[in-house]
């Protein structure tokens, strides 16, 4: 999930060498290791951290004037984003032991079941 | 393999398979009818009536939503309670129920079923036992297996501590939101164990669900995060908590906040934020382990330790900062009084007031469970043996909800479930290893030992050990459960590893009986609690005519019916709040306050003017164009929960808001008694509250000795005057009593001059009259 972006920041402070290698360990071993579909996935992940981050500036810089609608448009980001992650994990061939009973199919159609529901309320919020 | 009793071999599985699902079938329909049926006692000792006071305000909004639509119910003000503040009726109130009732009205009437909307009010409750049952027994069926869950489920549908608010005519939020409770738990232990989002989906339907019909939602929200966090914990965080846990708080807080009288709740208040840390803490867990998945190096493992650590240290600290900040609020009083049970009354007296928010006695724990009070530390223990995620969900459960049902009485509701649950787990475990007819082997000059000991005469469970500890070459144990374990701890030697079992058909039996005996009392004590304590409606009251026959006091409809009848139709009436649902409900008057306890000044004004003397009363009353006054009086029939006896909670009220003119200490007598004879203290005997309960009392007995039959004391003989009120009407057995506000005197004088004046009171008149002689 969304690797780059919020992990740069915590990972510099001990000592920058072994930090620094062992980061350009885990891209490496992202690159790799990783299907094109998963990668895919990350890419949406990645828009949405980036939506949400931005709407949260937002609401703390300018305001959150009309706070239904900021929390209609937070909670469809996060929420969007949970579902995607647990999309990701369902369908990460690591996890095959763990999710025995959802295929491929099932978990899509879970998250499209989810992100519909979720954008009813989302709708609904807006105001 | 020998058998303690024979079986049947030529059955084929699928056979026996379709057998046992038929059977739990039909022992489930069983079971509902049983849960429906045992509600009914009000609806036939008595009749379809709305029950107590909460209900009449359900029932009156659902009047409201059956016959102008539900856009008109939620843009409901309703100007006649609160007088003259009036209330925001569809923004205060947890919709669900109104809703259910409402689809269910709308449904029957689209198939040309035209049933009364209070016959659907009357029977929600008993119907959604049903489901009750059903839910709780899919969530005992992922406990242990489908026979736990039958147990289960006639448990909970017969047991006194849920009847207490699911009676036919009970008709309240709890009546739909235990079976919301259950059902959500069971949807989050369904996403859990499948890691399905689907599964966390509908939980977060059903919690949006739960959070429209009851302000108990509040039990979900912490409940699935604290055992979320137990499982972290316990190192078991996997995928599949992760998909589940997320799933259900982002559609589930989301959802939340579309209810009106919850509104920003979710992330605004302290109660709400354990879920959000939860949710926090996941998504960092979740991302740590993806990251580890990729490297291996041991370095970068601690360094992720770290990082982990230090953004929860970081999470908690923004947490309390923002609280200090006042961007979160605190925690509220009604949290507060679950910790500190003596919070409410220093505090917050009208939440202490209530009798409900009262801690629980320990008898009312065997009224309302009974036997299964005795089972349900065992299941949790059966909890401990497998512990699985679910398991310990069960035992979060039990250990919470038995702290807050020791605290609150209503609480006992959130406590009954997981009772039934796991002492279904109990019970089907103990059914399981005795029912079974697999036998431990043994050789066979064993087993004739075995069989030449049992009838000797010895305690059955003895020879049992005994063989047990004979045979001691094999060890096959046939039935590992926690009683077999019992048994052979409980054996006197210990030196070789025993063979663990049950031998013999009769002590099999032995054990059954017993059990069965035990479930047999059950039901009688259930069936005898719910007839006999909870099915009273409380608008109604029974008595017993000396001939056994049943006698209906009918007290409360009477003033009601009257009031509709000979009082205009904006006619303030004020009375305790306990009293202005039903006002509104039954009598259709505008009221000062009601059970809706929002406004704590306007209860005290009323608490005021009820325990001050009748000149300080008479403003207050005049100035809320308070027409009428309703009191009721239990002291002729004996009748305990009348208004003197509620007396000291409204002084107590009042003197929260007006500490210096209302004082708790004056009302008691010298010597620290509550008093109403004639040692009664004065700001007690000049209360308006006394005057209007007394007044004409002694008269009844026509110079005998008046006696109030709820404090059995004897009522001085010249009973109070009111100058300010007159009696209005009194109800056949003085239950009710009203009185009429008079209004100012047409020639300006004040009311205690005029009344003098009417009665013919020389001395106060001839006293100004002989002045202005003197002057002339």
């Amino acid at each position: 999930m969304a690797p780059k972006s919020s992990s740069s920041f915590t990972f510099t402070k001990p000592s920058s060498q072994s930090a620094s290698s062992s980061l350009s360990a885990l891209l490496s071993a992202y690159t790799t290791q990783t299907t094109p579909r998963l990668k895919f996935i990350d890419a949406f992940l990645v828009f949405l951290l980036s939506s949400g981050v931005l709407q949260f500036v937002y609401c703390v810089l300018v305001t959150n004037f009309p706070f239904n609608a900021f929390l209609a448009g937070f909670s469809s980001t996060v929420g969007q984003f949970v579902l995607t992650a647990s999309l990701r994990q369902q369908v990460n061939p690591e996890n095959k032991v763990e999710f025995k009973e959802v295929s491929h199919e099932r978990a899509f159609a879970d998250f499209v079941l989810g992100s519909i529901v979720l954008h009813f309320f989302v709708y609904n919020f807006l105001g | 393999m020998s058998t303690a009793y024979p079986l049947p071999t030529n059955i084929s599985p699928t056979t026996v398979a379709n057998t046992a699902s038929l059977l739990r079938i039909v022992a489930f329909g069983l079971i509902s009818g049983a849960a429906i049926a045992s509600r009914l006692f009000a609806v036939i000792n008595f009749e379809s009536i709305i029950h107590e006071f909460d209900p009449w305000f359900n029932y009156r909004a659902t009047r409201v939503l059956a016959a102008k639509g539900f856009y008109e119910f939620w843009n409901w003000f309703d100007p006649t309670a609160w007088y003259p503040l009036g209330r925001v009726v569809g923004g205060t109130v947890y919709p669900g129920l109104m809703a259910t009732s409402g689809v269910i009205y709308n449904f029957l009437h689209y198939f040309n079923l035209p049933v009364d909307i209070r016959n659907i009010c009357v029977l929600l409750a008993p119907g959604f036992s049903a489901l009750t049952a059903w839910a709780t027994y899919m969530f005992t069926a992922e406990m242990k297996d489908p026979s736990a869950g039958l147990l289960a489920a006639a448990f909970i549908g017969i047991v006194p501590g849920y009847i207490s608010r699911s009676v036919a005519g009970s008709y309240d939020n709890e009546a739909i939101a235990i079976f919301l409770l259950m059902f959500t738990f069971y949807l989050w232990i369904k996403a859990l164990k499948l890691g399905s989002a689907l599964f966390g989906t509908l939980a977060a339907v059903f919690y949006f669900y739960m959070v429209a019909a009851w302000g108990g939602y509040a039990f979900i929200t912490n409940m699935i995060p604290v055992h979320a966090l137990v499982l972290l914990l316990m190192g078991r965080f996997s995928g599949r908590l992760y998909v589940a846990y997320c799933s259900w708080y982002a559609i589930g807080t989301l959802s939340s906040m579309q209810v009106p009288f919850v509104g920003f709740q979710p992330v605004r208040t302290s109660e709400h934020m354990g879920a959000l840390g939860v949710f926090g803490l996941l998504q960092i867990v979740a991302f740590a382990s993806l990251v580890r998945s990729h490297v291996s190096s041991k370095q970068f493992q601690n360094l992720l330790a770290i990082s982990v650590v230090t953004m929860g240290v970081l999470g908690a600290g923004a947490f309390v900062v923002m609280t200090y900040k006042g961007w979160i609020a605190p925690w509220t009083g009604r949290f507060y009084s679950l910790w500190d049970t003596g919070y409410a009354k220093k505090y917050i007296p009208i939440i202490a007031s209530v009798s409900e928010h009262q801690p629980t006695a320990w008898p009312s724990f065997f009224m309302d469970l009974q036997l299964l009070i005795f089972l349900f530390p065992a299941g949790v223990i059966m909890c401990f043996r497998e512990l699985r995620d679910e398991h310990v969900f069960v035992i979060i459960y039990a250990v919470v909800a038995s702290y807050f049902a020791g605290v609150m009485v209503r609480l006992m509701l959130t406590l009954t479930p997981v009772v039934c649950v796991s002492a279904a787990v109990a019970l089907s475990t103990l059914l399981d290893t005795y029912v079974e007819a697999k036998e431990p082997d043994v050789p066979e000059e064993r087993m004739e030992a075995n069989g030449s000991s049992a009838p000797d005469g010895k305690k059955t469970k003895k020879a049992g050990g005994a063989v047990g500890s004979q045979a001691s070459t094999t060890a096959v144990a046939a039935a590992s459960s926690a009683i077999s374990d019992f048994v052979s701890a409980t054996r006197s030697s210990a030196s070789t590893p025993r063979q663990k079992g049950i031998w013999g058909a009769d002590t099999r039996l032995v054990i059954l009986l017993n059990a069965i005996g035990m479930l047999v009392f059950f039901v009688f004590h259930c069936t005898w609690v719910t007839s006999n304590a909870y099915s009273s409606p409380s608008v109604v009251l029974a008595s017993t005519n000396p001939d056994g026959s049943q006698h209906i006091i009918d007290d409360y409809r009477e003033a009601y019916y009257w009031l509709r009848m000979n009082t205009p139709q904006d006619a303030v009436v004020m009375s305790w709040w306990d009293y202005g649902y039903q006002i509104a409900g039954m009598a259709d008057r505008v009221t000062l306050v009601d059970n809706n306890t929002w406004n704590n000044t306007h209860i005290a004004t009323v608490g005021k003017a009820m325990s001050s003397p009748e000149e300080v009363a008479y403003p207050i009353l005049r100035k809320h164009d308070v027409d009428y006054v309703l009191v009721i009086f239990g002291g002729l029939l004996g009748y305990s929960g009348d208004d003197i006896n509620k007396f000291l909670w409204m002084v107590r009220i009042a003197q929260g808001v007006w500490p210096d003119e209302i004082q708790e200490p004056n009302y008691f007598t010298p010597q620290g008694e509550y008093r109403v004879d004639d040692r009664a203290s004065e700001a007690m005997k000049t209360s308006l509250m006394y005057k209007m309960s007394y007044y004409r009392f002694s008269e009844l007995y026509g110079g005998g000795n008046a006696v109030d039959r709820v404090r059995n004391q004897q009522i001085p003989k010249v009973g109070p005057t009111l100058d300010y009120l007159e009696e209005a009407f009194t109800t056949e057995n003085w239950i009710v009593r009203i009185y009429k506000v008079r209004k100012e005197d047409t020639l300006g004088r004040d009311l205690k001059t005029a009344n003098a004046f009417a009665q013919g009171k020389k001395k106060k008149r001839s006293k100004p009259v002989s002045r202005r002689r003197a002057i002339v």
